[in-house]
């Protein structure tokens, strides 16, 4: 690692993050100001967008090769009040809480108090999203039985394709005003607003040129006064970078990996989408560039090499933006879900790996930092060499790079709806999610807390937890005669809260469409230019919304011991196990350790449990599936947690699985954590019973320990075990290479393990950073030891 | 229908064998080494075996479930009456701590054909198969040549991890429907062999010679003892040894490890169990080198 990027790699990792003020105030003032009256809404967002652009400090640190920041420095985070307006408790909890905590200076909390509060109190959109919702949508959000992505967040989900690196802004100027020429006000009822939105995108392509070109000034008074001609000559290179892109087409790898991160901070700016933003298939998006470069002369592998590392530290350097309540606690990371794509295969079907694809992983290997993820698509056609090479960064015990299965996303994809070749280009983002990139909005719109429906179903309706009826009567469980009829009460309590779900986010949707739109994310998205629609209101080629399911290992096993110990072998009746489950087993460990012990569990390639899961997925999938969105498009699932189900364990008394009350729930697909005793391919086994296609992404996570891939040897036998899980359709499987001891001693020392970075949930984090019980977690997550 | 006793299956067993396998313990072997790893693995017979930290002092379920009276309980320490037991298996039944587990279980070859076919796609994709190993597999003569068989008929990999103390006529029956050999050498000088081991190794030998000269695929494994085989005298005479068979590349060297002190505790058998040193990774090395310089190919661990 060359010097500047050492100190560059120094600086964001010293950074500790902070809360600033900047876009908050300039956005108040523009929405203060006239030229917010009078517009249509997309103008007023473009309007605003561009006055962002025009006033915000533009930031040029030393040894810098890519430049920009969101903020006015790097780790400087900003807030989007028009989102939510943060109130002055939520900051005092950013700033002291322990975990995922951001400063935050008295000038702040004075202009929030003064300014910033008494304008948005009200308008924000969480205020409009809590105000519109009714009371059964409140009662099981406050229950803990979903959670709402938009309510502190706007959608995102969504990543770029290859367009930028062959249209300038300019181009897409063109491309706008030839969507207006051709709107056809006399047939199209539509084509008055359509030309406000497409007014929108126009005055966005401008701001972001704008935007540049500042840089591109800032960088020339640099070097005016830089004395040391070899700083001054890179200077005036990066000012030769911004005033050519985003306006024209790059030219070289360099322009290009700037062009993507101007791109990159638009859409940040615009407004807080969930997973930031991800230029997504790197390695294809660059490797023309790349060759060129080796091919003239202009460029070295030394060169690419440090240009990516720089582009790796402008990602690090733009922590989450704050989150506070269930959304803090669905999502407690730093981290913005930039999941850089290596690997797959192309749109032609082959196979996609190249020089660039080997040279990113150098890149991952050696940068070590939080962000951007990175993961390997690994197909069929996929070199073993690939995957090895990504095995052997996994094996240090970094949380990188995560491994998918590049045909289970394109079945999925295409099963979607989507075309083959759409399909070939897409990939996953976010945690898990699949998507096709630059063409589709596909909105996570909440985690859905399996474990908590059923709770209620056994309580007839009632939260055990607070007395309170939010379900339906679906009936005294003690009256079910059978587990099938205990089975059906559940998948009428699961169709009535997804209903519930649905309703609300079709308020929601229409509240960001109204509102919000985002007309500089629309102008990126296939085809919200030749449509003449924002991304928020069906202007993409696909529109995807997904309700997460969590919790299906915990759901599994606690079905599978009411069905094995209630009904089959008849040790408890149901009336005796509701009023242990009450008590929190207090008075009954023994019948506990049963529920441990003597019951078939998840995870083991056992059919009497593996069924049930089975049952639970088709019936999650069946009340999901296929639901209209207010966008053109159908709802899916796909079954991830990000954090949340610690979040949605604490609200879920003791189980019939024998987990206590607000104990974490299973993550993802997994097994409950410590149930899986027969080793990674009984678990393997066991998770692809379900039918991974029929969701847009699922997360298996195993840990293994060191010595397991201790050797060439091991590193093969692993290979082989994720060949045989993609085989089997499995989507993803994640890694988590460390041993337990290490993880208690970062506890105790966690200024030893600074650089520890582990796979949270489908996403990886310091472990430092993270919560005490979620880092108990994690350790007690089995380890499969050599045998 | 010939059965079987084993008392563990491991899969993703990636150290006996090529790919990722299916090993399966057989239960009963006639060597007794000082060091063994497997001490459940002794016995043919099932047995109790118990987990003392896993008891719960409060809990008398065993004792009360116990048809023979054999289980008596102060506090959390559990004596069973090994006279009196016949292995109902109701104590393990009611102790939800899992302190109590009987090991080893009869199994049919039909069992053990579904258990196997279980990992068949991991088998396939990394080359892998099942390993038998134990114990000695080799004292379910009847039942391994039947379950052989049948695994004939599917195509799978197999390997056989033997300590080649058996009769030929045994070996004999099944050599054909083995593919690899891993054969446990342990002491080259017969009485230090059985003063450790409690038998002579000149069978064990002759055995081997015998599979080589068939022209079978054999790969020896050699557990290393810090003080009784990891001298340089003792490893020269392996070399001379295994360099006269001629056939003989692969050569697993396996450092001592005191797992098995636990075990012996929880079968509470009489004596406890010598504790062994393993060499240091240094002399293991040097080992390493003597066999490799000798014109074998060495793998270490597993």
């Amino acid at each position: 690692m060359k010097e500047r990027i050492k100190k560059l790699r120094e600086q964001s990792l010293s950074i500790k993050p902070y809360v600033t003020p900047e876009r908050a105030k300039l956005i108040t003032e523009f929405y203060k100001s006239d030229a917010a009256d009078k517009v249509s809404s997309p103008v007023r967002r473009a309007l605003a967008f561009k006055y962002l652009l025009e006033n915000k400090v533009v930031c040029i640190s030393e040894n810098e090769l890519i430049v920009g920041e969101r903020g006015p420095a790097p780790r400087a985070t900003p807030t989007y009040p028009e989102i939510t307006a943060h109130s002055l408790e939520d900051l005092r909890i950013l700033n002291t809480r322990k975990k995922t905590s951001f400063a935050v200076d008295a000038e702040t909390k004075k202009l929030y108090e003064e300014e910033i509060i008494p304008f948005w109190k009200g308008k924000a959109i969480r205020d409009k999203i809590f105000g519109e919702m009714p009371e059964e949508w409140k009662a099981a959000y406050e229950a803990g039985v979903f959670t709402e992505f938009m309510e502190q967040r706007a959608p995102g989900h969504t990543v770029l394709d290859d367009k930028i690196y062959k249209k300038g802004f300019i181009d897409f100027k063109k491309d706008i005003e030839r969507s207006i020429e051709n709107l056809d006000s006399s047939n199209d009822p539509e084509a008055a607003k359509k030309n406000e939105e497409l007014k929108a995108m126009e005055i966005c392509t401008d701001a972001l040129i704008m935007y540049a070109e500042r840089h591109a000034e800032k960088a020339r008074e640099l070097a005016k006064k830089e004395k040391n001609p070899e700083k001054r000559k890179g200077l005036e290179r990066i000012a030769e970078n911004c005033s050519r892109v985003p306006a024209r087409t790059p030219r070289d790898f360099w322009e290009a990996l700037q062009y993507y991160w101007f791109v990159h901070l638009g859409v940040i700016i615009e407004l807080n989408t969930w997973d930031s933003f991800n230029p997504g298939r790197l390695d294809q998006h660059l490797y023309p560039f790349y060759k060129k470069g080796l091919e003239e002369g202009t460029l070295t592998r030394e060169k690419a090499t440090e240009l990516l590392q720089a582009f790796w530290i402008k990602f690090n350097n733009q922590p989450a933006p704050p989150k506070v309540g269930v959304t803090a606690e669905e999502s407690a990371t730093y981290t913005d879900f930039a999941l850089i794509n290596t690997g797959g295969i192309k749109q032609d079907g082959s196979d996609a790996v190249n020089e660039l694809s080997y040279l990113i992983l150098d890149v991952v290997e050696e940068m070590r930092i939080l962000q951007p993820s990175s993961m390997v698509q690994i197909s069929k056609k996929t070199p073993d060499a690939f995957l090895k090479r990504a095995l052997k960064i996994i094996k240090t015990g970094f949380g990188q790079p995560s491994v998918f299965n590049t045909d289970a996303i394109v079945q999925e994809l295409v099963r979607q709806g989507k075309s083959v070749e759409d399909a070939r280009n897409g990939g996953a983002s976010g945690c898990v999610e699949t998507g096709a990139f630059g063409k589709e909005n596909y909105n996570l719109t909440g985690y859905f807390n399996l474990t908590k429906v059923f709770e209620i179903t056994l309580n007839n309706g009632v939260d055990p937890r607070t007395g309170k009826e939010i379900g339906l009567k679906t009936g005294d469980a003690s009256s079910f005669k059978s587990f099938e009829d205990l089975f059906e009460a559940f998948k009428k309590q699961l169709n009535y809260f997804v209903d519930i779900k649905v309703k609300g986010n079709d308020v929601i949707e229409r509240l960001y469409a109204e509102y919000l739109p985002s007309p500089f994310l629309s102008l990126l998205i296939d085809d919200c230019i030749a449509k003449g629609k924002d991304y928020h209101d069906g202007g993409a080629r696909y529109n995807t919304s997904y309700i997460m399911g969590v919790g299906l290992g915990t759901l599994t096993d606690v079905l599978t011991s009411v069905k094995y110990n209630v009904f089959d072998e008849k040790k408890v009746s149901m009336q005796d196990l509701l009023k242990v489950l009450e008590n929190n087993f207090e008075a009954d460990e023994p019948l506990r350790q049963r529920f441990l012990n003597k019951t078939p569990k998840y995870g083991n390639d056992d059919d009497y449990t593996d069924e049930i899961m089975r049952s639970i997925f088709e019936a999650y999938y069946s009340a999901v599936r296929g639901r209209p969105n207010t966008k053109g498009g159908f709802y899916e699932i796909n079954l991830l947690p990000t954090t949340v189900h610690i979040y949605f364990g604490k609200v879920v008394g003791a189980t019939p699985d024998g987990r206590k009350a607000s104990e974490p729930l299973s993550e993802g697909i997994s097994p409950v954590q410590g149930a899986d005793r027969k080793g990674p391919t009984a678990v393997i086994k066991s998770a692809s019973k379900m039918d991974h296609v029929r969701t847009g992404g699922t997360l298996l996570n195993q840990k293994f320990t060191p010595h397991l891939l201790a050797d060439e040897d091991g590193i093969d036998k692993l290979a082989h075990l994720i060949r045989s899980y993609f085989k089997l359709d499995g989507h993803h499987i994640q890694l988590n290479v460390v041993s337990a001891d290490m993880l208690r001693d970062a506890q105790k020392n966690p200024g030893k393990y600074r650089d520890l970075i582990v796979r949270v949930a489908g996403y990886s984090d310091y472990f430092v950073d993270i919560a005490v019980d979620l880092q108990d977690e994690i350790i007690k997550r089995t380890e499969h030891k050599s045998f | 229908m010939a059965k079987g006793i084993i008392f563990d299956i491991k899969r993703y067993a990636i150290h006996d064998g090529p790919g990722i396998r299916t090993t399966i313990f057989l239960k009963g072997c006639s060597l007794r080494c000082q060091w063994c790893q497997n001490p459940e693995g002794q016995e043919t017979n099932p047995e109790i075996i118990l987990r003392s930290s896993r008891c719960a002092r409060e809990c008398n379920e065993c004792v009360s479930a116990c048809p023979q009276d054999a289980i008596s309980k102060d506090g959390n320490s559990i004596e069973i009456d090994k006279a009196k037991c016949d292995l109902c298996a109701k104590c393990e039944e009611v102790c939800v701590y899992e302190a109590l587990e009987i090991v080893g279980r009869e199994v049919t070859v039909q069992e053990l054909l579904a258990e196997i076919e279980k990992d068949r796609i991991f088998f396939d994709e990394s080359g892998g198969g099942i390993t038998f190993s134990g114990g000695e597999p080799l004292m379910h003569v009847d039942f391994l040549e039947a379950l052989l068989k049948e695994i004939g008929k599917k195509n799978i990999h197999v390997t056989l991890d033997t300590s080649g103390y058996v009769s030929f006529e045994d070996l004999s029956r099944i050599y054909d429907k083995v593919d690899l050999f891993l054969y446990d050498l342990k002491i080259m000088d017969d009485e230090k062999h059985e003063k450790y081991t409690g038998v002579s190794n000149k069978l064990i030998l002759e055995n081997l010679r015998k599979l080589t000269e068939l022209g079978k695929s054999v790969a020896v494994r050699i557990p290393l003892i810090s003080g009784i085989n990891d001298d340089n005298q003792s490893i020269h005479m392996f070399v001379d040894f295994l360099q006269s068979l001629k056939s003989i590349k692969q050569i697993n060297l396996l450092s001592y490890h005191r797992g098995g002190c636990e075990k012996y505790k929880r079968l509470r058998k009489e004596g406890s169990p010598i504790t062994f040193q393993s060499p240091s990774d240094e002399r293991i090395e040097d080992i390493k080198k003597i066999f490799t310089d000798s014109g074998f190919s060495v793998k270490t661990g597993g």
